[in-house]
């Protein structure tokens, strides 16, 4: 196949979707028949032959040293094939890192798969009951006896950090972000402020559980992992390391994807234990994770405190930021590394011009579940952290808080903005293209600020408690190196489009074939959309860090351009017209504006240069093209938002009565998909905000390991959220100008709701803690007996 | 989540139910109606019963009737047959009102009010409607049928004076006077969430002073009750702002409060002083 590449240098800017035919256009998706008609294939959904079910044993103590497993009498149940404990797969690697494969100091944090000597949280796997049902499997995990000789538990990263392992402390890592100058910048500071943060525990809580089965074909030395999802490609990379298995000999397998917002699709314990069953037994293993498991054991996150000073001129301009975070782990570093403090500290200064920083995170570990990436991570963290701290300024000059956020926002003739680190190796952040301050005054238009003040100001005079925030974000995406696409087209004119991406249910496949469809001049619904299967292809960035539409989209964009040359090639020399004069419309190539003129479909085409054709003179057969997007850019969009809040005096209830995503995405592919992320983000945002939280007690105990304890909102709790989707900065370092969407509406919906409430109680800076719960809201107002 | 093994038993008749009930009971054999309850606490193991007795093909236990001034709800009676008022008068417009903070609706068409009272969850709106107004229990068992009072029936968190062996067959709740004004007001994080508290208020208005008031609190204690604090706070009064706020404040001062990590003592009392002072607010409206 030919090889295409992009350069990643500057691209002019795109045309607006007035002047697409289908891509920047709010179609429907094309993946939804099989989802709304039950014939969607779930993890669950997936059955071989033969196959063992796989359940697990976990450990109910927080930390402690294992002295004794006792599997006898589950073992001698009827239906039980075996029950592995570490012993069994003591030369197994433990799970290890994707993002920071090399990674130094935290080798010795990573989990294994079923606990080695140590327990250190309750859900720890400890040992694996394989059986023949699941009723069975997990019976017999009821008979598996263990004993635990109790170790002391730490569950908090602020507390003095404990053992991780004799002689080992639980404080892995202590890691650096700064530039500037910062201690001028606190001496010649006109106030500075210093306030004490947290963010609650909290997570992505998928629809779908997790899932694995595992396949092994002796006949071919073939092991296969179904129930994959969210990056196939490199968690087949990542197996490859640890199974010590060749790429060809490992195949990935993602099918329909019940939401994933980062938790879902990342290497766990029991997906190395299906593989490394399966092979062992030469039988099918398969492995469904339920809720009661899900809260315990798949990954948590956002919980962090923050010790932050800001320090500013006499008019709020802002000088310095300092920050100590204390990064609350849980019990291992699992396969993201310290992905997720790195990215708080070097987001932390957003969209504001800030001369001198200085950041340290202390990665605690403590005997919770651990603890990873979750859907903008260190983005939501830090936008409440610096959205608090900007009230504070705010509040201490006087000032009104829009206004000094007003002062502080880099201008647009600051960009391209570079903000570079003294730290080696941390990557430098290059803000590609916005306006940041428009994007304010839009925002604030639209949701028509100034009005809504004196709304405000009526209704509190009638003794409501009613309040509004403001935050202002910087977000992440499309982060490279590369990603690559096969397009073919069949004989019929259908186009299939085999990708290295992946699918949570996020509208890919509808995305990708508008960008493959705009490129190529077919109708999108022709385009059959393939992801998440290494079989097919080699490479796949997958779907994570908003990266799926703005790396897949352009190759995919790449491809479809190939394609598209080849067609028209083909079609100059079958019409007897020069190329530059021909045009492809809903698949078939003809005359520009000679619509009845000589023409001839794709389908034709790719039927005249089958293998074997005399036309092809030489050249390649089929029509079709591999092609690759390579960047070495990550393109930034950006956001605000707002949000209204009413507080019930008597019970310390919150109701969010209006919120608004305002967001510039630089080129929508589509803005009805772009608005369901922003929203779905929203509402998961205000769950982090005012009811998730994964509470533990002193022993380490999940407090939150059913539904009815952890509390996500349903319809009832949000109100309609309004989104101003805006294309203003198309990134120039993307062909389509595109930037990514995925994390825009969660990313200050912590920050503007703490905003919110202290306007609303009147009282700035009450809020510093995450998630704002009724009883704490009521114990801010008995302090101030505002009863 | 997936439940121990049981043996599943589906009786036709009341008495075959029973006769079933009393040989199984002593082997771990429990009632299983709508199951909302039941079922997740089965998948979850922290009941495993040996047995189960399905109740659910007994057309009798399905009968909503009004008989000697008093409503009888039949063991099978679903929550949502409570949407529209299942009788005249202020009772079946206070069922109508309870019912719908009770979960959601798909738990609704399942679930039973007296799968509710048995199992006895100290956030029931049930149970608080049956203690606030003095309703009845009857319970069936091989050995005959008694009647317990609801001041008798409840013994702690999920606990009741059922025996093993009895099936509870019906509640009983009186018909209120045609001028029972009637409140009811709870407070939870989420809609359909378990209640952390409650109040089901009612009383009647003569020569503008309230008589026969009542003031049930759930979801504070281990199980609802009457507070009779609040109730003296009212009779005789005036069905005014400031006796609302008095017997408000005297049922957060008579409760014994149930915490845990969400809950204060203290935040519980706020609780129950804002939903008593709502449900006499929503009651004189």
């Amino acid at each position: 196949m030919t090889q295409g590449a992009a350069t990643d240098d500057h691209y002019p800017s795109p045309p607006p979707s007035s002047a697409r035919r289908v891509l920047g256009h709010a179609v429907t998706r094309i993946e939804d028949l099989p989802l709304v008609t039950g014939y969607g294939r779930y993890a669950g959904d997936i059955n071989f032959a033969h196959q063992l079910h796989m359940r697990i044993v976990r450990s109910n103590k927080a930390h402690g040293k294992i002295i004794s497993i006792d599997a006898s009498a589950a073992t001698k149940m009827p239906g039980v094939v075996a029950v592995w404990t570490n012993d069994d797969i003591a030369d197994l690697s433990p799970i290890d890192f994707r993002a920071d494969k090399n990674a130094t100091g935290i080798r010795e944090f990573r989990q294994p798969a079923l606990a080695n000597t140590y327990v250190r949280y309750i859900g720890d796997p400890v040992a694996a009951v394989f059986a023949e049902d699941p009723y069975v499997a997990e019976d017999a995990a009821e008979q598996v006896v263990l004993e635990i000789e109790e170790l002391p538990v730490v569950v908090s990263a602020s507390d003095p950090p404990g053992e991780f392992e004799p002689g080992r402390s639980s404080e892995a890592i202590v890691l650096h972000h700064s530039f500037g100058d910062i201690d001028a910048a606190f001496r010649n500071a006109h106030a500075v402020i210093e306030l004490d943060l947290k963010t609650g525990r909290h997570s992505g809580v998928p629809l779908e559980t997790r899932g694995a089965i595992g396949v092994y074909d002796a006949a071919k030395d073939l092991l296969e992992l179904h129930g994959a999802a969210k990056i196939p490609h490199r968690n087949r990379e990542t197996l490859c390391r640890m199974l010590n298995r060749g790429p060809s000999s490992l195949h990935v397998h993602e099918s329909h994807v019940g939401g994933g917002f980062g938790i879902r699709g990342e290497l766990y314990p029991e997906d190395l234990l299906v593989l490394v069953a399966a092979m062992r037994f030469k039988r099918p293993v398969k492995w469904i994770e339920d809720r009661h498991e899900h809260l315990m054991c798949a990954n948590q996150g956002r919980e962090q405190r923050h010790l932050a000073r800001i320090a500013v001129d006499k008019d709020g301009r802002i000088l310095g930021i300092e920050d100590e975070i204390f990064h609350d782990q849980g019990a291992y570093i699992r396969t993201h590394g310290v992905n997720v403090p790195n990215r708080t500290m070097c987001m932390m200064t957003g969209a504001y011009h800030v001369p001198a920083y200085w950041a340290k995170a202390r990665v605690r570990l403590t005997n919770k579940t651990p603890a990873a990436t979750y859907r903008a991570p260190g983005r939501y963290e830090s936008t409440f952290v610096r959205s608090r701290l900007m009230d504070a300024v705010a509040a201490k000059l006087g000032l009104d808080p829009v206004e000094v956020r007003r002062r502080n926002l880099i201008t647009a003739d600051q960009l391209p903005y570079v903000i570079a680190f003294n730290e080696p190796g941390v990557e430098e952040l290059e803000f590609d293209s916005g306006d940041y301050p428009a994007l304010l005054e839009k925002a604030l238009k639209a949701f028509r600020w100034d009005e809504l003040q004196a709304d405000m100001k009526h209704r509190r005079a009638a003794g409501e408690l009613v309040g509004a925030g403001i935050a202002i974000f910087m977000e992440e995406s499309g982060r490279g190196p590369s990603d690559n696409a096969k397009i073919k087209v069949d004989p019929d004119g259908a186009v299939e489009l085999i990708t290295g991406g992946a699918s949570l249910g996020q509208g890919f496949e509808t995305s990708m074939a508008q960008i493959c469809a705009e490129a190529l001049g077919v109708d999108y619904r022709r385009v059959r959309v393939i992801h998440g299967q290494t079989d097919l292809i080699d490479h796949g960035i997958g779907a994570h860090a908003a990266r799926a539409t703005v790396l897949t989209g352009g190759a995919v964009h790449v491809t479809a351009t190939m394609v598209r040359a080849k067609a028209i090639e083909f079609a100059a020399e079958l019409l007897q017209t020069p190329a530059a004069e021909l045009d492809i419309v809903d698949g078939t190539v003809m005359r520009r504006g000679d619509e009845g003129g000589p023409s001839i479909s794709l389908g034709d085409i790719a039927k005249r240069i089958a293998p074997g054709s005399k036309l092809l003179r030489g050249r390649d057969p089929q029509l079709a093209a591999h092609g690759w997007y390579n960047t070495d850019h990550t393109v930034f969009p950006y956001g605000v938002h707002l949000a209204v809040v009413r507080v019930d005096r008597e019970t310390g209830k919150i109701a969010v009565e209006r919120f608004m995503v305002a967001y510039d995405v630089g080129r929508a592919v589509n803005p009805l998909l772009i608005e369901g992320q922003l929203v779905g983000g929203c509402v998961q945002g205000l769950g982090g905000a005012l009811s998730e939280e994964f509470v533990y007690d002193e022993t380490g105990e999940p407090l939150s390991a059913t539904l009815a304890d952890y509390l996500m909102p349903t319809l009832h709790e949000v109100p309609d959220v309004e989104v101003l989707l805006t294309e203003d900065a198309p990134s120039p370092h993307h062909p389509l100008g595109l930037k990514g969407a995925g994390e825009g509406g969660i990313n200050g919906a912590g920050g503007v709701i703490a905003s919110a409430i202290d306007d609303a109680l009147g009282m700035p800076g009450a809020i510093t803690r995450l998630p704002v719960t009724p009883q704490r809201v009521r114990e801010l107002l008995r302090k101030t007996a505002q009863q | 989540m997936k439940p121990a093994i049981f043996r599943y038993h589906a009786p036709k008749t009341l008495h075959e139910a029973v006769a079933v009930l009393a040989d199984v009971a002593p082997d771990d054999g429990r009632v299983l109606a709508g199951g909302q309850s039941l079922v997740p606490i089965m998948a979850f193991r922290l009941a495993k019963p040996a047995h189960l007795v399905d109740i659910n093909g007994i057309k009798e236990l399905a009968q909503i009737t009004a008989v000697d001034g008093k409503l009888r709800i039949g063991a099978c009676v679903r929550h949502a047959a409570f949407y529209e008022p299942v009788c005249d008068g202020p009772l079946g417009k206070l069922l109508a009102t309870v019912v719908r903070s009770i979960a959601h609706h798909p738990i609704r068409t399942r679930g039973t009010f007296c799968g509710s009272v048995a199992h006895a969850d100290p956030a029931s709106e049930w149970c608080t409607v049956v203690a606030t107004l003095d309703g009845e229990v009857a319970a069936q068992s091989k050995r005959g049928q008694r009647i317990i009072a609801a001041k008798d029936y409840f013994a702690g968190i999920m606990t009741t004076v059922l025996e093993e062996d009895e099936l509870l067959t019906e509640v009983r709740l009186p018909l209120l006077p045609a001028d029972t004004r009637v409140g009811f007001q709870e407070f939870s994080r989420r809609a359909g969430d378990f209640a952390l508290s409650m109040a089901v208020v009612t009383y009647r208005i003569e020569n503008g002073k309230m008589a026969d008031a009542r003031v049930g609190i759930g979801g504070a204690e281990p199980y609802a009750r009457r507070i009779v604090e609040a109730e003296a706070a009212l009779d005789g009064k005036a069905p005014d702002a400031e006796t609302f706020q008095a017997a408000a404040v005297a049922a957060a001062a008579a409760i014994d409060p149930l915490e845990d990590f969400n809950t204060s003592a203290e935040y519980r009392r706020d609780l129950v002083r804002a939903m008593t002072r709502r449900a006499l607010d929503s009651a004189a409206a």
